[in-house]
């Protein structure tokens, strides 16, 4: 499966990226899946996702939820709880 | 023209409910005119503008920079306004945005709601208010004299929402 992931704010400058185009193994069905995946890569991005610390995806520019499923070509974004207004 | 149901607002013309997200600052008379126009149904409009405080968390703030996730931003602030409507009946409501470095005195937020009755109008802004502040893509990164840092979400924010979730009960 094929995904456009992106990360705002601050998670853009933690892993020093803004976007890239992911190419994720079968196994990886859910967000949460996404997020363990990304994890493997170790170094910051270990530390970001397993700190606890809140953040929100959205799918496709909607919020979603954890164990929503990916699909494929999907726009996943990744970020910060929001801090408009 | 005579507004007197829910109905008839959902059949006003799209652009009395509009949204900008914008570098350029805003102007209340403007944006004030351009909402209510040429509608004498409408009998109560609400302001709402937010401003780049110079004191946050006890240090001084010099700059304040807004980030946003492009179209994502407009589609939840025209979705926030949509779930206004089915709850208040509006006649218009108007959300501007400001992105980019500002300063403090500068205005970021705008929201405008115009209803038949004042209290529609309250409520309604109130309510977009605080479903902006949770759920549109914005991040506020604040700089002070000791750099930069990202301002992190406020859970009184978080309980503003949850007074209008209780009211769907």
């Amino acid at each position: 499966m094929h995904l456009k992931v992106l990360y705002f704010a601050q998670l853009r400058e933690r892993f020093g990226l803004a976007e890239e185009a992911l190419s994720v193994p079968e196994s990886v069905v859910t967000v949460a899946d996404l997020i363990d995946h990304l994890g493997t890569r170790g170094g910051v991005w270990l530390e970001t996702f397993a700190s606890g610390a809140a953040f929100r995806v959205a799918m496709n520019q909607e919020m979603v939820a954890l164990d929503a499923t990916l699909t494929d070509g999907a726009e996943v974004a990744l970020f910060r709880p929001v801090t408009g207004g | 023209m005579t507004v007197s149901s829910t109905k008839t607002n959902l059949d006003l013309t799209a652009e009395r409910f509009s949204v900008s997200v914008q570098h350029e600052d805003f102007d209340l008379n403007t944006e004030h005119s351009h909402l209510v126009s040429d509608d004498r149904g409408i009998g109560a409009v609400v302001a709402f503008i937010g401003m780049v405080r110079d004191l946050n968390l006890a240090d001084d703030v010099v700059a304040l920079e807004l980030e946003h996730y492009p179209g994502m931003t407009e589609k939840t602030l025209a979705n926030i306004i949509n779930e206004a409507r089915k709850r208040w009946t509006l006649q218009a409501a108007r959300i501007v945005h400001r992105v980019g470095k500002m300063h403090p005195g500068d205005q970021i937020v705008l929201v405008l709601t115009a209803s038949p009755h004042r209290g529609d109008a309250y409520e309604a802004n109130m309510f977009i208010m605080d479903y902006l502040k949770t759920e549109a893509p914005f991040w506020k990164k604040e700089w002070t004299p000791q750099g930069p840092r990202w301002i992190e979400a406020r859970e009184s924010d978080d309980h503003a929402l949850t007074k209008w979730k209780k009211n769907d009960l």
